[in-house]
Order: C-alpha cells, then structure tokens, then sequence
C-alpha cells in the first residue's frame, strides 16, 4: 500500500517536470519568432549595409583556422588586411568535411562580402564553380591556379589565385644545409605527394646539388631525389609519431640536418631531434621548419631551427583583400617568389651567430641568382 | 506517450531506475553484445529517442550558452545585473539554434526579401523564389548520402551483421561512378543511370567481399570492414596519385578531371537549389529496403538469422547465402551514396571525397533504430543539422563544432535509454518492445 499512496506524489513530480519541460520547449520557438531572430538579423547584415565598410570572407578547409599551415597563414593574412585598413571587418567560416565546401561560400555569397578567400587545392572545384555563377563577386584562392591544373574551366577573372614558387626558398635551404652538415649527409621527408609538398622538397635536393657543385663536395639528401621523384612521406599531416620514427631513422643514418615538409608532423621530428642532442649531449643534429617560421609557431623548439622555408601567404592574402577593399582588384595569378617576398627563408633567430658569414653572402648571391633567373631551380611540381 | 506514467517508486529512492539499470545491463545471454543491444534496442523506444534528441539540444545550448565569451562576460556582473546575465545566456543558446533552424528549414529574411521584389516573375528568375525552399534543399542535399550509408549500416544490423564499412563501401562506389563519369562518354540520362548503377557495383562488390569472407571462412565481419576502411581510403589515394590511373592531367593534386555534365544527376527544382535526383533515389532505397524485409521471403530468412541463426538454419534458410547476399545489397546502397554525393555536388573525387558519411552512418543507423523509415527520419536530422551549422556559424559565431557535438550527444542519450527513462521518469519498456530485433550482435 505504500507504493500506491506515493503514486499521486509522483505523478504530481512527474507532471511538474514534464510541465516545465514543455513549457520551456514550447517557449523556444516563440522566442525565436519574436525577441532574437530580428536581434541576430541585423547583427549579421550591420557588416554590409553601413557605408564605406568592407567585409573580407575566408572558408577554411578541413584543416580548421588553427592548423599552424595555410588554413592559420590566411587567417592572418585577413586580420593583417584588417590592421592595415579601418574599414575591413573579416569572418571566417570553418569546414569540417568536404560538404561544407559549397554551403559555406553559398552563405558567405548571402552575406554580401567583398571578397571570399578560400584556401587549398580541395576548394578548387567549389570555388571555381560559384566564381562562374556569380561574376561580380570576388573571389581570392590560396595554392591553386590555373596553370597548376587546380582550377579547369575557362578562365574566370573574379579569382586572385595565390601561389608559391617555394622550389626557390627551398633551394636556398637546400644550400645552406649543404654548407652546414658536418656528416655530409642532410634529409627531407613530406606529408604526402603533393605538388605543393614536393615542390619544396624539388627546391632543397636541387639547392644540395648547386653546392656539391661548386664546392666540389658530395653531400647526399635522404628521403628525395628531384630527378626520380621518389622519397619519403609519412602519409598525412597530423601523426607526430610517424614524423619522429622517420626522422630518427635518418639521424640513424646518419643525417644531422632535416626538413620536414609535412604541417604538424614536423613536430614529431623536432622531438627526435631534441631526443637526438639529449642522447649526444650537444646540438649534434638540427631541422629547419616550413610553410611558415617555426620559432613563432612552434617556440618551444627554437633552438633546434636553423631556419624556416616560408611561404608568403600572410602578405600574398593581405594584399588581396586589400586590393578587393581599394577597387584595384584584378584577379588573376600571384606567384610568390624570392624576389617579390612570396617564397622567402625566415630569420635565423637562435641561429644567427652559428651560420658563418660566408655562408650567408653565399645565400644572397645564390638568392640573387635565383631571382635573375641565372640559377635554374628545377622542378617537377610547377606552380 | 504511453510510457509516461509515473513511477511506482519515490523519487528519493534509486530503486526503480537501478533497477532498470541492471536489466539492461544482464541481457539475456550475458555477452556484450547481447547486453550493447539491448541497450541500444529492445528498451528502447521512439519516446526515449524523442526525448534523447530534446535532452540533446538542452545540453547543447547550455554549452554553447556558457562556453560563450560574452555570457561568461555578463556573469562578471551576475549581482549587479543578474537579468542581463541569463538574457544573455538565454539569447545566445536559442540565437545558435534559430539560425540553425534558418539555415535548414526557413528563414522568414527569404520571405520578406521575395515580397520586396517588383513583380513575381522578377523574383522568380532572380531566385528569391528558391532562396525560401533553399534551407529545405540544402538539408535534403545533406541528408541524402547520410540516409544511403545510413541503411547500408541498418540492413545488416536486421540480419545480425554490423557493417562498420559503409566507408570502404562508399569509397568503391564514388571510384567506379567517377570513372564512368569522365572516362567514358554517353548521352544524357543514360550516362547518369550508368554511373549510377557503376556507383552501385563498385560498393556491392566490396560488400560482397565482407560476406562471401565471412561465410566461406568465419572472418569476423567487423574486423574485415574496419580494415578495409584503411584499405580502400589508400588505395584512393593511390589510384589519385599517378597520372596513368585516375589523377586529373596536368596537375600534381590528389584529384580526378570533373565528370561529364551529362553524368550530373538532374536538379528537381531548378538551378538555384542544390536539392536533385539523389534525394529520390536515398528516399527510394528506404522504402525498397522496407519492402525487402517486410514483404518478401529474402527479408523474412534476413530478420530470422539475425533473430537466431541455428534456428534459421534448421528450418532449412541458407544462412551463409543470406550473408552474402545482405552485405553484397549493403555495399551497393553505401556505393550509391557515394554516387550521389559524385554526381550530385561535388563532381570531382579527390583523396578527402568519403569525408565522414561511413562513420556518420553507423550513428544515423543507430538513431533510426535500424529500420528504413528511422534511418531517413535521423538522417534529415543529421543532415539539417548540417546544413544550418554555416549560417549559424556566420551569424552568431557559434563554433561550427556544435554540431558535432550535438550529434555525439544524441546517440550519447539515444545508446542510454535507462538515463533518458530516469531523467524523464519513465517506465522501462518491455524487453523485445518496439525496437525490436536489429542484430545477433558481436557473437554471432
């Protein structure tokens, strides 16, 4: 009997749950028709309409904004546009798979921006696409163009395609990593085979080769070769694990300077190189860093950088969107390069009372050549 | 509602819902399997998966509300202005979801905007019509390969099979339609039917793989999809890498040449709105699938081996034949959904394509309780999910992985009903209730 004496009580509780519960669920959508929607309505149109503003648009791709690669490059290749003009107000909208692609421009096209920055070979199809149907709009890409065969179709003149010569920098790297091994052995892996992977990879072996012939050394490069294009990669850009397995591997063999072109996955062979130097007791073995500098984006192994292979894309997409700000957008193909400060080696940091001086008047005149168009830098991943 | 009777028990007692707990937790025969299906399944019913998903957006919104910078902002001045505080919290939490809600099913901006044009034709050609029904069509665009991949995953599960690899199975179908679609060329329709039915083979080929593994050698079908998973994601990235296979000329990407415009399956309503055949051909599958299990003998001899495969074989069903033959149809759905995500959006294939459709399968399957009409109903629900992430993203700058999270916490509290039945105070369905029978479970 006790159990049924409770059972009002409980109905009663469960009553007042369930009456609480509906009344909160019911009033959700009241709410929305009545007090926020109009609220988050004009927040989202006060970017445009105000005159004289600008808004500047980027979609990442599945990498997200933080990805310390290109996705984060043009994100503050946005917010440097940003620094530069008063008027530019940028957003972003991320990817998590690759069917976000098109509803993402598509929101950004109903969000009237100035300009959509997106980014990487993987948008190539949307982006061209939304180019063709809507002509006015402006469009910038980062690492795609028509001429690497990312983009197909007649050429549109609303996409700023943004590439990187990086086989230059790459070369100067290359260079200066032949004039410093002492084992006479140096090393590169990548992420995957990719042209904008490979091509940096192309720009070191060809740099070695350029020394050894002027020196009339024989250092070797592990993990590539330009003219075989075959080598080493690990397979993706996130698993750190692999990135030290292979790197230890080359110290192994003998390797003391390695250039990971593979995003995150360097940071695995940092940590084989710190573990390396820790086993020998001195800095017996060091790493240069890519894309962009690695004593800004990865401090914690600063010591460890020689240098950087930068790839310009912080100014490349801030001029853009500037240019998209200013009306003096032209669309078209940038290349960035020694020369224009699109394809650049970093500060040296750390470093910069280690690499001897005659090493760096070499670089400069090696860098000069490169930019005259008297040292060839051959590759077989062109831009 | 039937369920919603109170509980016998007080409220400040554990009893009933323990108990509960521990009948879940015993299952019939003691295995996990038993015990991981009766607990997704048999207690389960479409007032807790109702309730999972309300309890879902709750703990969402909360998130959202107190992750949000500027609500932990107004919580500074809690005392001097404590109504600004949960307004704000409030505001933020509900904003997200309406503009969720405006991305995928309407938006009333699009309504004004079509009133604002001069005359209805104008509003017609320029596509203020179709920006109304966009919200819709995008969601239907979303949910198409979900509900696809989502019945590769339950068809199985009636049968006692788990697929865990709709993936390898959708990335075999997106290679062959692909292929059909830029390597040959045909007319207009046909082309499309082709690389439809090449969709299909590619993934059915691959299923049929999984089965024909399963009854000739015993090969645990969970560990043979997994790792075909791996298998086919590299050779996908194989077959992309070499000029000669199926990387686009001229180019040193991952990627295929865009298929033919002729392979494109047709737009439904026009250019303006993504929405096209795929939508038909998902809502087709679903009912076919219901038909097979429920109106034929092939789909009787199916739900009894995942019922009791002894018992089916003593009646005399070819219990191996029947494995073979629900993977081989699983795979070719799963191929059909890459298909239509091929020649329906994306037109190219490159290294990414499978995105996460095979895995979201399995929680779409799991949602739907493994029944056809389930499996679209949870995939329009993940699939709108989807599609109002980027304006809510855009508007209210909420973190594009709500929706991930949402998701996670909706199989979270669908794969726990005895949390939902405590939470609600509901009373435990009968073992064998409405979920019914989905598989025979790891054991098998």
């Amino acid at each position: 009997m006790r159990h049924t004496a409770l059972i009002p009580v409980a109905a009663a509780a469960a009553a007042l749950l369930l009456a609480a519960c509906g009344s909160s669920s019911s009033s959700a959508p009241s709410a929305s028709g009545t007090s926020s929607s109009p609220g988050s309505g004009s927040s989202s149109t006060s970017g445009t309409t105000t005159a004289g503003k600008f808004l500047g648009c980027m979609v990442t791709d599945t990498g997200g904004i933080d990805d310390r690669s290109f996705n984060a490059s043009s994100w503050a290749g946005m917010q440097a546009a940003m620094a530069a003009n008063s008027n530019i107000s940028v957003k972003y909208l991320q990817s998590t798979t690759q069917s976000d692609y098109i509803p993402n421009i598509n929101t950004f096209l109903g969000e009237k921006c100035g300009i959509i920055v997106t980014v990487g070979f993987l948008m190539g199809p949307a982006t061209e696409a939304a180019a063709k149907a809507h002509p006015s709009q402006k469009f910038a890409i980062v690492d795609c163009s028509y001429a690497s065969g990312c983009l197909t179709g007649p050429k549109e003149s609303n996409i700023d395609q943004l590439v990187f010569n990086t086989v230059q920098d790459g070369f100067l790297g290359g260079y200066l990593a032949a004039g410093l091994t002492k084992t006479g052995k140096v090393a590169t892996f990548g992420g995957e085979d990719f042209g904008t992977v490979t091509i940096y990879m192309d720009g070191f072996w060809d740099g070695v080769q350029y020394y050894n012939s002027k020196h009339g050394t024989h250092v070797q490069v592990l993990g590539w070769n330009e003219q075989t294009q075959k080598g080493s990669f690990t397979g993706d850009f996130t698993n750190q694990t692999k990135g030290e397995t292979l790197t230890s591997t080359f110290i192994s063999e003998g390797a003391d300077i390695i250039f990971p072109v593979a995003g995150n996955v360097g940071l695995g062979a940092a940590k084989a190189v710190q573990n390396a130097n820790a086993a020998a007791g001195s800095q017996k073995v060091s790493m240069f860093w890519v894309d962009v500098d690695g004593c800004i984006s990865a401090p914690q192994y600063c010591k460890y950088f020689v240098t950087s292979v930068e790839k310009g894309i912080v100014p490349a997409v801030k001029t853009s969107v500037l240019s998209a700000a200013s009306g003096t957008f032209k669309g078209g193909t940038y290349v960035g390069t020694l020369a224009n400060g699109g394809a650049t080696l970093a500060p040296f940091h750390l470093w910069s009372g280690k690499v001897p001086a005659s090493l760096i008047t070499q670089l400069e005149q090696v860098g000069a050549g490169i930019a005259s168009g008297a040292i060839a830098t051959p590759t077989k991943s062109p831009v | 509602m039937s369920d919603q009777a109170a509980s016998p028990g007080p409220a400040t007692s554990p009893g009933p819902a323990t108990a509960g707990a521990k009948e879940e937790e015993r299952g019939p025969d003691g295995s996990f399997g038993r015990a991981l299906r009766d607990a997704i399944l048999e207690g389960n019913t479409v007032t807790v998966t109702i309730l999972a998903i309300f309890t879902a957006f709750v703990v969402g919104g909360l998130l959202n509300a107190f992750t949000n910078r500027t609500v932990l902002h107004a919580w500074a001045s809690l005392f001097s202005a404590p109504g600004h505080a949960i307004a704000t919290a409030w505001d933020t939490a509900v904003g997200a979801y309406v503009e969720m809600f405006e991305g995928s099913v309407f938006n009333p901006h699009t309504v004004a905007a079509l009133f604002q044009q001069a005359s209805f034709s104008t509003a017609v050609h320029d596509g203020y019509l179709s920006a109304v029904f966009s919200p819709l069509s995008e969601t239907a665009v979303q949910a198409t390969p979900l509900i696809l991949a989502g019945l590769a995953v339950a068809l199985p599960y009636q049968a006692g099979l788990f697929n865990i690899g709709a993936q390898s199975q959708l990335i075999g179908g997106m290679i062959v339609a692909t292929f059909l679609g830029y390597g040959v060329s045909m007319p207009f329709f046909v082309h499309v039917v082709v690389c439809v039915i090449g969709g299909f083979a590619g993934g059915a080929a691959l299923g049929w793989l999984v089965g024909e593994l399963k009854a000739r050698t015993g090969a645990h079908e969970v560990i043979v999809t997994i790792m075909l998973n791996y298998i086919m994601a590299y050779f996908l990235t194989y077959l992309l890498s070499f000029g000669y296979l199926m990387q686009a000329p001229a180019t040193s990407n991952q990627i295929t040449s865009p298929i033919a415009g002729n392979a494109h399956l047709p737009l439904l309503f026009g250019s303006h709105l993504r929405i096209n055949a795929g939508f038909l051909i998902a809502l087709a599958c679903a009912a076919g699938v219901w038909w097979l299990l429920n109106r034929t003998t092939i789909g009787f001899e199916f739900r009894s081996i995942g019922k009791n495969p002894s018992a089916a074989r003593v009646a005399g069903m070819n219990v191996e034949r029947n494995w073979v033959l629900v993977m081989l149809i699983a795979g070719g759905l799963a191929g059909l959904s890459g298909a239509t995500v091929i020649q329906g959006t994306d037109f190219t294939l490159n290294f990414q394509s499978y995105g996460t459709y095979g895995i979201d399968a399995i929680t779409v399957a799991l949602l739907g309780l493994g029944r056809p009409f389930g499996v679209v109903l949870a995939g329009l629900l993940f699939g709108a999910l989807h599609a109002g992430a980027p304006l809510m993203q855009a508007a209210t700058g909420t973190p594009v992985d709500m929706v991930e999270v949402l998701q996670a916490v909706i199989v979270l509290f669908v794969a726990a009903p005895p949390l939902i039945r405590t939470m609600y105070r509901l009373r435990a369905a009968r073992a064998g209730g409405v979920g019914g029978v989905m598989s025979k479970g790891w054991n098998a």
